[in-house]
């Protein structure tokens, strides 16, 4: 009974293909000399190089890799701080703070943009780096913090006890001990957080403040305006990035495993 | 990600456990050293928690609770807030526009539900009875579109559904069609676009609960006597209901707020109670009202989940990671 027929080998196939689709036509079209993304005429880098030449998309690209950088950073400590402070105390509200922080994965983004939105407004917050920052540390906190939390499950906590009971103190257990010893889950939560904070356009766009663009929001207004092959050749840098990403996080993640 | 959540509970309460049996197993040796050690133990972790509790508290939990308040506030002259209370915002989201919003956003989420549901429920099935590697492979396959920007893979479709797009290029050309079909900037482009992005979410709960299944039952209502139709029916179906009601959860309410999907492919001709809220917030100006309409959203998205976990029992929504 357990055993897959042909017919249905052949839908996950051909839905498999559906999915992949768009994302094929993408980067076919990216290196397609015509302007007109119906027919292939030649290869060609030259959306490419109008890419590149073009300044407001590249200083949007800064904008991401920096925003993504630092609120990746703000939130691999916090985030990293937290799941072990967590596992270590028992208080009556800790279920609640726990929920509350993995709550940004929950709600919709857009309540979450807008809500932050409104809410730096009251703090007559600056619209710009600072607030996207912030907005991107919330929701890139859950993703660290389930990780890290997951792994410290896993892990004996005989190891750091021992450490405590031959004199170390609190803090030197923690970073002698239990930091290398989470330092894969840190960093593939961290990789998860930063692809997230460069993918994000629905919270960006509420908190980025007139001037202030980042590559997701640039797309997606350019995306709006119509179809450009630089946007393709755009997409398929975004692409290649991303399965670069990902690459290394499997990596990490194989290397946790050898180590387990 | 979410899936392992309530052994983590279960493991945290051992883990629990056992600390208290160490610390009752210190204290009647009743050395003050050690137990000033335990505590300045439990201060060092004080200072750990303390950053994300405060972050949490001031940049999760309190715009929270200022939207809420902001719902029952008086939208200010320019943007904005004036604090005085009324419930005219509650009573504004009843007027006919608004209120058919809602009704359009309803409309299209349930379209778009039923589809994802059609093609993802076998799909989720079909893969669970997959060998090993094949599951492997698949799963691979499928998470990997997943982490590529939903934009990206949009505008993927743009090309495709354009008027001088690759489809309408290729049904001319097998003489299928003679005018280019509408397809962008329409109804069917939206639900196409709903439909691509949260498919993934359908397929990975049913299959959760598919992977689970024990087959030796469906063999044993066979053996017994069963069609193929009524084995399904009565065991497999039924044991996989709650991946499938999980999926219908996870797409049901994302397709009520992705905006972005319905002013790419849509065009804004159906406007949804998301791109409401974006536009009272940015054009519109009445802050309040966009906060009644994301309260009145929260709770559709808590009622859903609520009721999810009384049909299936479950304390988690299965598939989430």
């Amino acid at each position: 009974m357990k055993k897959s027929t042909l017919l249905e080998k052949i839908y996950l196939g051909v839905i498999f293909c559906l999915m992949y689709l768009p994302v094929a036509v993408v980067i076919v079209f990216s290196f397609n000399e015509s302007k007109l993304p119906v027919r292939l005429t030649g290869f060609s880098l030259q959306w490419y190089e109008k890419l590149f030449a073009d300044s407001a998309m590249m200083e949007a690209l800064v904008n991401s890799l920096i925003l993504g950088a630092a609120s990746c950073a703000v939130s691999a400590v916090i985030g990293t701080l937290g799941a072990v402070g967590l596992s270590r105390i028992h208080w009556k509200t800790k279920g609640a703070l726990e929920y509350i922080s993995i709550l940004p994965l929950m709600i919709p983004e857009i309540i979450l943009g807008m809500v932050l939105m409104a809410f730096f407004y009251m703090l007559n917050l600056p619209f710009g780096m600072l607030t996207l920052l912030i907005g991107h540390t919330v929701f890139c906190i859950p993703y660290i913090l389930m990780e890290v939390k997951a792994r410290l499950v896993g892990m004996d906590p005989s190891l750091e006890e021992a450490a405590r009971d031959l004199g170390a103190t609190s803090m030197r257990a923690f970073w002698d001990i239990t930091l290398p010893l989470i330092m894969p889950a840190v960093a593939s939560g961290s990789l998860l957080a930063f692809a997230m904070s460069m993918d994000d356009v629905v919270i960006s766009i509420f908190i980025n403040g007139p001037r202030l663009s980042t590559l997701p929001i640039k797309v997606y207004t350019q995306i709006k305006t119509g179809v450009t092959p630089e946007i393709n050749a755009l997409c398929t840098i975004m692409l290649t990035f991303t399965v670069v990403i990902l690459l290394v996080f499997s990596l990490i993640k194989k290397l946790k495993r050898k180590y387990k | 990600m979410m899936g392992g959540r309530g052994q983590d509970r279960e493991n945290a309460n051992k883990m629990r456990i056992r600390g208290q049996d160490l610390k009752t197993a210190n204290m009647p040796g009743g050395k003050n050293k050690k137990v000033s050690a335990s505590r300045k133990h439990t201060r060092a972790s004080i200072w750990m928690i303390l950053p994300l509790y405060i972050f949490t508290l001031v940049f999760v939990a309190c715009p929270l609770l200022y939207m809420v308040a902001m719902s029952f506030a008086t939208p200010g002259e320019v943007h904005g807030v004036q604090w005085i209370f009324t419930l005219d915002n509650y009573k504004k989201i009843l007027e006919p526009v608004y209120l058919n919003t809602f009704l359009q956003s309803f409309q299209l989420a349930f379209t778009s539900t039923i589809c994802i549901t059609l093609i993802g429920y076998p799909f989720g099935y079909f893969m669970a009875k997959l060998p090993a590697g094949g599951k492997k492979k698949a799963m691979l396959l499928l998470m990997l579109p997943f982490w590529v920007n939903s934009l990206i893979r949009l505008y993927g479709w743009i090309i495709i559904l354009q008027k001088k797009g690759l489809l309408n290029f290729v049904l001319k050309k097998l003489g299928l069609i003679e005018k280019p079909l509408k397809i962008m900037y329409s109804y069917p482009a939206i639900v196409i676009g709903m439909i691509y992005v949260l498919l993934p979410f359908m397929i990975l709960s049913v299959y959760s609960s598919a992977e689970k299944l024990d087959w030796s039952l469906v063999e044993a209502a066979r053996d017994l006597g069963a069609s193929k139709a009524k084995a399904f029916w009565t065991v497999s179906f039924k044991l996989t209901l709650p991946g499938l009601l999980s999926g219908v959860i996870l797409t049901f309410v994302p397709s009520m707020g992705l905006f972005f999907i319905a002013d790419i492919l849509g065009g804004n001709k159906v406007v949804l109670v998301g791109s409401l809220i974006q536009d009272q917030m940015t054009r519109g100006n009445n802050w309040p009202f966009a906060a009644a309409l994301a309260v009145i959203m929260m709770i559709l998205t808590t009622l859903m989940i609520l009721l999810y976990r009384k049909v299936t029992g479950a304390s988690e929504v299965e598939g989430l990671g």
